[in-house]
């Protein structure tokens, strides 16, 4: 076992310099660059990302009609192999590792002692002891705190593995014509590995918009190479780079949730009660209390289910009119407030008004009436108060064939 | 083969304790000890050919209740006779007006002192320096520029080498000393104050009530809150002005702990110490006839009279856990032993981390166990000489007391300072005892066993133990032949065992005999770390019975007792 001494700070230091520049490029920087027209970024994890490269509702549309490239290496990755990799993962996460086959990914989250979540993600199951654990904050103290007993190496690869994810309905097509063989067979949540430069690139049948796509991985000396090859071979199937608006536009309307954005992270919670269990995130289907082993938090979500469970839902809503509700609070019959807001859009693709919410449990049910939102509409340095009726709907809002068919559609 | 309610971890005193009171109470007990012999650091060990000693030298705070319903009495074990010299147990009087005396409550009543020191046979503790009284080992003060200081009956009932100034400042501090600690003694005696689902206010309310503040006038009680978090150089220099005794008080703050006598909170080092008793005398000590192994032995005797069974050579090798629930232990051997009780009198970290491991356990609770702090800053120095040395000054009755070379705050201050940076004291501060002038069976005859226990000798030495230790040892050697001359010539073998060696030797983490730095922290419901407070761990059936747990080290069994009755409470 390589051995993490839990003191050595400058150790930890090394392996993390995300904050030694005030923003990172990331290793598709010239490509952004050039493309971003707008030169709107944000901050994402201490990377300079786009927020949009020239339009964002056509880069929307680039998702659900064409192909969207969006750089995903600044999502927090780390690397967790060895003999007790798996061990050690089912510890860590809610899900049955045990049950998650190589070649195989899936979506999960874990937890502190108390059960609250402290971050949800995407675990890689590359070959029998090699992880890819994939999330939205920085971990590695945590997970080298989780290690002493297990065979296992844990390594940071944010800044040396680069990502892109290719998503909508052309993304096999242009896989395809870029000379990924055997790409067809990927079904939802499969990876395979694909001979690239002078390496290889993982491809897995993943995404965040809830269409069909892709997610890639790569050494960053290969990423240039590789943006390159797809978008070459994508010239005839609209291929075409996004930002972070179109693409949450596309989550909002999968009903996909994001850490630190529909709730608080434990270890980023000031406020004692913002903390979140899985329950009342809607990731309570994680929580395995069939597996053998303990994890995180277990003991605490188990209490805390045997009292009722938690205090609080999240929820999808639908509500009337074309005003987005963003961060607009929830009433129970316009004058009991009951939730919030934390992400709404107009869905171009449904036509609808959505929403995701968090509310007080019992106003979360399927089919609560008198929900209200009040929504402040900024009109010319004036807010108009609407109050919209609202209604908890499934989530989520959207949903594809394309998404799951295999072999994927072609063009 | 037989079968187990409940299997204890550890043959130390604690774990011997705690299987006593479990079976007493009915309970088929199991004790596992790893060594061929039990009582942990309390054991006797030959140091040298016909040379013995053990880790722990002196007796002071090994619980009455203990000691009475185990009925260690009968089982070989003899406790010093409180009173009958007719003088008084309790401190001098306070400066307020007599109110000390009784302020300081007796957990025994003198009554029955009497009737035992009238009915109880001869002891071989009979006819120490209080003619027909106790054999309570006297303190004495070694002092380079001055004469010995020595303190005698019960932590210097009565002071010998001092001005009668001296000795009247010494009276008022002493009292003072004996309230203050008197109102810490039932909150480390118990088991500590439960934080779970209580509001603030509720808790202080508690703590002031767990203090017994009320028992103190207002004066005092402001004055006890004062003081509670000093360091003891500053509180000595209130109220003292002979250098050896603020020397000695400092040492006894800090012996055991990585504080100085100015480092913050050092106070509390010192109520520990006074909290302690023996034979209901607060603050007294004793070298045990036969050593300490011979308590270890009743000890033993008393935990299988109680019924429970004692494996020694069976060292643990990982606690089993089944569906969050504790359901025995493999040995090292591999072979399984199940109950649904595990009690570990082992290392907290060495419980949670290596015997249950951290799979079955939350990464924070993990993070905080790893956390503890536990880096002993004591040697152990064992010297057979060929004879019984002599002390400048020291007239030979009083060697058979614990003899400090701490002869000023100063001087204990400077030990400390290079330990903070990695570095063993070039003069060190120790106390010694020669147990074989009480018990001649512990060296050959005319020899003499030198056993002291000696500040500051960091865990972690800067340049590795492997090249310090013969110069720590040398620099004990110079300190101790300044203090008696010729000793050196009469060495005739010396062990001296740094941090690491008592790590290995008695399984002690970071060669801490505390099992946890004990500091405010580190104390009460903070002890070993909060999710394993009150003997309780995060795994059902498994619970904690250590110096690593409420309220800490030393031979007093309270973790031990206190374990045992939260099992005995919970099942009731």
């Amino acid at each position: 076992m390589r051995h993490f001494d839990g003191k050595c700070l400058s150790t930890r230091r090394a392996l993390q310099p995300h904050f030694r520049k005030l923003k990172l490029d990331s290793p598709f920087q010239p490509r952004l660059d050039a493309l971003n027209l707008q030169q709107a970024w944000y901050d994402w994890a201490g990377y300079k990302a786009p927020s949009a490269l020239w339009d964002e509702e056509l880069e929307y549309f680039a998702i659900r009609s064409q192909a969207a490239v969006f750089d995903i290496s600044p999502m927090v990755k780390y690397r967790i192999e060895g003999e007790d990799a798996e061990a050690f993962l089912d510890r860590l996460t809610l899900r049955d590792v045990t049950k998650l086959k190589p070649g195989r990914v899936h979506y999960t989250a874990w937890c502190d002692d108390d059960g609250f979540v402290l971050d949800d993600g995407t675990l890689f199951r590359l070959s029998p002891t090699r992880f890819r654990l994939c999330c939205q904050e920085r971990h590695l103290p945590w997970l080298l705190d989780s290690a002493p007993g297990f065979e296992v190496e844990i390594e940071e690869e944010t800044e040396t593995v680069a990502g892109l994810a290719l998503q909508g309905p052309t993304s096999w097509s242009v896989l395809n014509a870029a000379g990924f063989a055997g790409s067809e067979k990927l079904k939802p949540f499969d990876i395979a590995s694909f001979p690239h430069a002078d390496g290889e690139v993982t491809i897995s049948r993943t995404g965040f918009t809830g269409d069909l796509g892709y997610e890639l991985f790569v050494d960053a000396k290969n990423a240039l190479p590789l943006w390159d090859r797809l978008f070459e071979a994508g010239k005839l199937f609209g291929v075409r780079a996004i930002g972070y608006h179109a693409l949450n536009t596309a989550r909002i309307e999968a009903g996909l949730i994001v850490a630190n954005a529909d709730f608080v992270t434990a270890e980023h919670a000031i406020r004692q009660d913002r903390v979140r269990m899985p329950d009342e995130i809607g990731l309570g289907f994680m929580v395995d209390l069939k597996k053998p082993g303990y994890f995180n938090g277990r003991h605490a979500i188990e209490n805390a289910r045997k009292k009722g469970g938690p205090a609080h839902v999240l929820v999808g809503l639908e509500i009337e009119g074309n005003v987005p509700a963003e961060h607009a609070i929830v009433y129970h019959r316009k004058t009991r407030e009951v939730g919030l807001v934390s992400a709404a859009i107009w869905s171009p693709l449904a036509k609808r008004n959505i929403a995701i919410v968090s509310l007080q449990r019992d106003y979360g049910k399927d089919g609560t009436a008198d929900l209200w939102v009040e929504i402040y509409a900024m009109r010319e340095l004036q807010y108009v108060r609407l109050m919209k009726r609202a209604k908890v709907v499934p989530r989520p809002f959207v949903k594809l064939d394309r998404r799951a068919a295999t072999p994927p559609g072609a063009f | 083969m037989t079968s187990f309610d409940a299997i204890v971890i550890g043959g130390g005193h604690n774990g011997l304790v705690c299987a006593s009171f479990l079976a007493r109470s009915g309970r088929k007990v199991l004790v596992l000890e790893a060594e061929s012999e039990v009582g942990g650091a309390g054991r006797g060990l030959e140091f040298a050919p016909g040379f013995r000693v053990s880790m722990a030298h002196l007796l002071n705070r090994l619980h009455p209740e203990i000691i009475r319903v185990l009925e260690l009495e009968k089982h070989g074990f003899a406790p010093p006779m409180a009173v009958a010299s007719g003088s008084t147990p309790t401190p001098n009087p306070s400066p307020q007006g007599g109110g000390g005396l009784a302020a300081v409550r007796l957990p025994q009543d003198l009554d029955k002192f009497e009737q035992e020191a009238a009915t109880s046979s001869p002891s071989p503790l009979r006819g120490g320096v209080r003619g027909g009284g106790t054999s309570l080992a006297p303190n004495v003060v070694l002092s380079a520029n001055a004469d010995p200081l020595v303190l005698t009956g019960a932590y210097g009932e009565t002071l010998d080498g001092i001005s009668p100034a001296g000795a009247r400042e010494w009276a008022e501090v002493r009292a003072q000393l004996f309230r203050y600690a008197g109102i810490l003694k039932p909150l480390l005696a118990r088991r500590p104050p439960a934080l779970g689902g209580m509001a603030l206010a509720e808790t202080a309310a508690l703590a002031i009530t767990g203090l017994s503040l009320k028992r103190l006038g207002k004066e005092d009680m402001r004055d006890f809150l004062r003081v509670l978090l000093m360091n003891v150089a500053d509180f000595v220099d209130e109220g003292l002005s002979d250098d050896r005794l603020k020397g000695l008080l400092a040492f006894d703050a800090v012996l055991g702990s990585h504080l100085g006598p100015r480092s913050p909170t050092s106070l509390l080092g010192l109520y520990y110490r006074l909290t302690g008793e023996i034979g209901g005398l607060p603050g007294a000590q004793l070298q045990p006839p036969g050593g300490m192994g011979a308590v270890m032995a009743a000890l033993r005797k008393a935990t299988e009279r109680a019924g429970a069974a004692i494996r020694t050579g069976s060292a643990v090798g990982r606690i089993l856990v089944e569906n969050g629930r504790a359901a025995g232990v493999a040995l090292a051997d591999g072979e399984e032993i199940r109950a649904a009780t595990v009690i570990s009198a082992a290392n907290p970290r060495t419980t949670f981390v290596d015997l249950v491991g951290s799979r079955h356990l939350d990464t924070g609770f993990v993070r905080r166990v790893q956390n503890i702090r536990m880096k002993g800053h004591a040697a152990k120095l064992h010297l057979a000489l060929d004879r019984a040395p002599e002390f400048l000054g020291l007239p030979p009755e009083h060697r058979r007391g614990r003899l400090v070379i701490a002869p000023s705050t100063d001087y204990v201050e400077f030990a400390f300072n290079p330990s903070k940076y990695g570095e063993f004291s070039p003069e060190p501060a120790m106390e010694i005892t020669l147990p074989s002038l009480d018990d001649p069976s512990l060296a050959p005859v005319g020899a003499c066993v030198l056993s002291a226990t000696v500040l500051y000798a960091p865990y972690a030495l800067k340049e590795g133990w492997e090249s310090g230790k013969p110069k720590l040892l040398e620099a004990i050697l110079l300190v101790l032949e300044r203090h008696a001359p010729g000793l050196r010539k009469t060495i005739l073998h010396s062990e001296l065992l740094t941090p690491v060696d008592i790590e290995q030797r008695y399984r002690m983490p970071g060669g801490h005999w505390h099992h946890g730095e004990l500091q405010a922290d580190q104390m009460l419901m903070s002890r070993p770390v909060f999710g394993a407070e009150g003997y309780d761990t995060p795994i059902d059936g498994l619970f904690l019975a250590g110096a690593g747990s409420h309220p800490g080290g030393g031979i007093s069994g309270v973790p031990g007792m206190n374990a045992a009755k939260r099992i005995l409470g919970m099942k009731a």
